[in-house]
């Protein structure tokens, strides 16, 4: 009987639509497809850019034509023809002359959930929208310069602070340090860039939120947070896409530099266009994110809900340099249908009495491939090194894979690295004592869900927590069988 | 030049000497096994499962190879007297690679159980030994059982009858000796039948002070109800390389028991391909290495349910001191059929010294829904605690260090099933960690 009713349900979920499949129709000045020098000189002249920014973009693109393609993941990366694809995509070309932005965008945003008109905000998140390669608005900037924050679309940055850019782009993510970095670094549109100065505790959430909407074109954003001694900032990253057939291709670089005592939160709830129930289209989110903890007692803490794009494949990782610094990573990846996700962390001590927790949760349903991959690495001078590393999976369906890929080196006598890993299915125990008390499958099987996930809900803040939340009830409640 | 060529030149040129000394089942996969070497060559570090040994280095020496079969003059019993203790073992000597038959123990086996020469076996039935040979160690996986396959003159069979129980303990020395640095390929093949069973020991050791490289193929098929005990001890000098790749397929509601022990070596690599074939099948795989000085040991397991209602448990445990490296990479893969699968993996180390590196890899790799998978890896020091504790009661701290470090191993020695082996391990890990020996006792050698 039970059965039945969950045959139905999954059904239920599963015929259920992507929420932010639509598209926006404004005019939007897309250049060409291709990529070649040209197409990289002329994204750094619409942007305006020193000759500097150009230079690193040419250095970089003419890396990447020398690296393959990389193959190593536990997903199936489909052939992706990076002649096909246009890098540079502006909704707010074409504005009408008397607005800030264009109101379509502004509606777009809003039904999005993100209001640009800063009267209307959650109290206490600054937002920078991002719709394609271009940052729409950013809103209490005003507000924060005060306060000497600076927080703007990179693009932006560039123009005002060149200097302050020009220390820390590429320093955390060099451009040769892989494939899509290197496409990254060739080709890179707006992303945000945040610097909190020294003593500084931000007294806002930061928050930037991606948007992919032209057809054919890729996201390519890049984000520097630079927090400075003994400052605080907790930034929040969203994302969706509509409902293509074709996949796109979303390869972002973040950089994070946390220096003496300083504290960062990074936030992510993704949730790109995953494809359809058979596979079909979908964004294959291909990020290299990376924090350097450069100070002594900094901390750096990632904390990310998976939920959305056909491939994710991705490492945000932690440089643990300096002495007595904290890294933490937080993770809940939930795949459905055809979608796969390789998604994991690296933690390197190097500095003296460093210390990093690993808390990822896998939860796959339908036809798809979840795995987790990281890397803890403890190097000879990391005395005292501290990680704890704890990856559960959670199955359901008997179509789907989880898979956990754990690396330790270590090469210091004083480390202690921990890790353990379970995988099962929910328990028929746990279903049936809710039965029992009268709590039908499909809402236990959520109930159980939600709180098996739970300790890296927490970790979320306020505004995100009941998104993400939500966004795991649609995602899963009652795909198990 | 990189390393293959060598092997590849030696091959082209002295094929015909390596045929004129084999037999035919043998030979049969030997052009094969050289294509399939030829196509892979030596694995390079990208190679996921060779990424913490450098096997091109290892294979870049110029060794000599015994492909004529000259008889090495040796008198395994002079050479040595490994006995383990009331265990009352049926001893075989294996020379190199050749079986040994000159002295074979006074014991009559339960009828129709073989254990002899692999080379001798498939001269006399060639059919036999051809349905097996080669079959489970597929020469186009892996390029290191390419290149054995490609070289095997010889080495060990053993054939247990169905519902045959081989009462005794066979005890297999594996002996190296030589007057010049020699490769060696030793091939093993195991056949249980149905309800058979049988519990082996090998024991590595190095007779002469020169380098020695030797790899290893070992193929055992374990039928239904049978049940195996496979143990493994390394016992060697710092001129050894072994590289030792064991296959084990699994029929319904058989046992395995495989450990692997590494007391002294120089750099190993023993690799595990376990498969459950058949429902109801369990196994234990349990590793013990400690090492110290420059040792390597990189051990490598992959345990695959292809079928549902199998249980496999895995434990590995390491003490690395001075500049030792450890490696352990295991795979636990639960494919899509296998339903109601449990797992349990864990792999322990302590590193002792700032050098001493540990690289520590458990995965899982699971496509069905029903199964319970654990894994556990730790990397650590003596509890602090402990320590203090023994100190307290007058426990030097070398000793307390001693004792706990023997505590933590011991754990994996339990697991084994042979009472007399066990107790002769504990004695044997005792007097490793005191440093006292370099040879297990009662052996000439080191007298």
């Amino acid at each position: 009987m039970a059965q039945i009713n969950q045959n139905e349900f999954v059904k239920e979920v599963a015929d259920k639509k992507y929420e932010y499949g639509f598209t926006t129709d404004v005019q939007t000045d897309v250049i060409p497809k291709g990529l070649n020098e040209d197409v990289v000189r002329l994204i750094s002249k619409k942007k305006g850019e020193p000759e500097w920014l150009l230079d690193f973009r040419l250095k970089a693109f003419r890396y990447w034509q020398t690296l393959p393609v990389p193959k190593w993941g536990h997903v199936h990366v489909p052939e992706i023809d990076f002649q096909e694809i246009s890098y540079y995509a502006d909704p707010m070309a074409k504005k009408p002359a008397n607005k800030e932005i264009d109101p379509e965008l502004e509606k777009t945003f809003d039904k999005l959930g993100i209001p640009l008109e800063e009267r209307l905000a959650l109290s206490g998140t600054a937002v920078d929208a991002i719709m394609d390669s271009v940052s729409v608005k950013t809103t209490f900037k005003e507000k924060l310069a005060e306060k000497g924050i600076i927080f703007s679309s990179i693009g932006e940055a560039v123009k005002n602070h060149p200097d302050l850019v020009r220390q820390y782009l590429g320093s955390v993510v060099p451009y040769r340090d892989n494939f899509s970095a290197a496409l990254n670094s060739a080709v890179f549109s707006d992303g945000s860039f945040v610097y909190i100065p020294k003593g500084v505790r931000c007294p806002m959430e930061l928050s930037s939120y991606f948007r992919i909407n032209a057809r054919n074109t890729g996201q390519f954003e890049r984000t520097l947070i630079v927090a400075d001694d003994d400052s605080y900032v907790s930034y929040l990253e969203g994302c969706t896409a509509p409902m293509r057939d074709e996949n796109q291709l979303h390869a972002a670089v973040v950089e994070i530099v946390v220096n003496d005592n300083a504290e960062v939160k990074y936030s992510t709830v993704q949730n790109w266009y995953p494809g359809d129930e058979n596979g079909k289209g979908g964004v294959l989110n291909l990020v290299t994110k990376r924090g350097d903890l450069r100070g002594v007692n900094s901390k750096l803490s990632w904390t990310q809900v998976e939920t959305g794009s056909a491939i994710t494949w991705k490492y945000p990782s932690c440089i643990l340099r300096g002495d007595n610094s904290v890294a933490e990573f937080y993770s809940v990846a939930v795949t459905n249908h055809h979608q796969e996700a390789d998604t994991g962390t690296k933690m390197i001590h190097m500095g003296k009495n460093t210390k990093s927790t690993i808390i990822s949760k896998g939860i796959s349903a339908g036809y798809s491939q979840n795995s987790y991959r990281g890397l803890v690495r403890a190097t000879s001078n990391a005395d005292n090194a501290r990680n704890y590393s704890s990856c559960d999976s959670l199955l359901l369906g008997s179509n789907c894979g989880a898979h956990t890929f754990p690396y330790m080196d270590i090469h210091n006598d004083t480390a202690i690295v921990e890790h353990e890993a379970t995988t099962s299915k929910i328990s028929e125990d746990q279903l049936f004592y809710c039965n029992q008390r009268g709590i039908p499958t499909e809402e236990a099987v959520g109930l159980i869900v939600n709180g098996y996930a739970k300790d890296v809900l927490n970790k979320l803040p306020m505004e995100f927590a009941v998104e993400a939340q939500k966004l795991l009830s649609v995602s899963l409640e009652g795909t198990v069988g | 030049m990189s390393s293959e060529k060598q092997y590849i030149d030696l091959y082209s040129e002295a094929r015909q000497m390596i045929l004129d000394h084999s037999s035919a089942p043998l030979n049969a996969v030997r052009d094969q096994a050289f294509e399939d070497f030829k196509a892979q060559g030596f694995p390079n570090r990208k190679v996921e499962r060779y990424k913490y040994t450098n096997m091109q280095e290892l294979f870049a020496p110029d060794y000599g190879l015994n492909l004529n079969r000259l008889e090495i003059p040796v008198d395994p019993y002079e050479a040595f007297k490994c006995d383990v203790p009331n265990l009352s073992t049926s001893l075989y000597f294996v020379v190199n690679d050749a079986f040994y038959a000159k002295a074979l123990p006074k014991v009559t086996l339960p009828e129709g159980v073989i254990i002899d020469s692999l080379n001798r076996v498939a001269t006399e039935k060639p059919e036999f030994i051809a349905k097996y040979y080669a079959k489970i160690a597929k020469t186009n996986e892996d390029a290191i059982t390419a290149l054995n396959t490609m070289l095997a003159q010889d080495g060990l069979f053993v054939y247990v009858p169905k519902n045959t129980k081989v009462d005794r303990a066979v005890q297999v020395i594996n002996i190296l000796r030589s007057d010049v640095d020699l490769m060696i390929n030793r091939r093993v093949l195991i056949v249980l039948e149905e309800g058979a069973e049988a519990k082996f020991l090998f024991c590595d050791h190095a007779a002469d002070d020169r380098n020695f490289l030797s790899t290893q193929v070992i193929e055992a098929y374990v039928g239904e109800n049978a049940s195996l005990e496979l143990n493994c001890l390394e016992e060697t000098h710092y001129k050894n390389v072994r590289v030792s790749n064991v296959y084990i397929d699994q029929q319904a509601n058989s046992r395995v028991n495989h450990n692997v022990i590494t007391l002294h070596n120089g750099t190993t690599r023993n690799m595990l391909n376990l498969v459950f074939k058949g429902e109801g099948a369990e196994c234990h795989c349990n590793g013990c290495v400690i090492a110290d000085k420059s040792q390597h040991v990189d051990n490598n397991t992959l345990i695959d349910h292809q079928v549902g209602h199998c249980d496999s448990n895995v434990l590995y445990k390491y003490v690395l001191n001075d500049k030792a490296v450890g490696a352990f990479a295991g795979k636990v893969l639960v494919r899509k059929d296998a339903q109601k699968t449990t797992s349990q993996e864990t792999n322990q180390n302590l590193c002792s010294t700032k050098e001493a590196r540990m690289y520590t890899q458990p995965m899982l790799e699971i496509y069905a829904d029903d199964v319970k998978c654990n894994h556990g890896s730790t990397v650590g020091q003596l509890n602090d605690a402990a320590m203090f504790y023994m100190q307290q009661r007058g426990i030097s701290v070398e000793e307390a260090k001693l004792l706990l470090e023997f505590a933590f191993i011991n754990e994996v020695i339990d697991n084994m099933e042979l009472e007399p082996l066990r107790d002769r391990l504990h004695h044997l890990v005792e007097m490793r960690f005191r440093g006292q020996l370099n040879k297990c006792e009662g052996c000439k050698l080191c007298k």
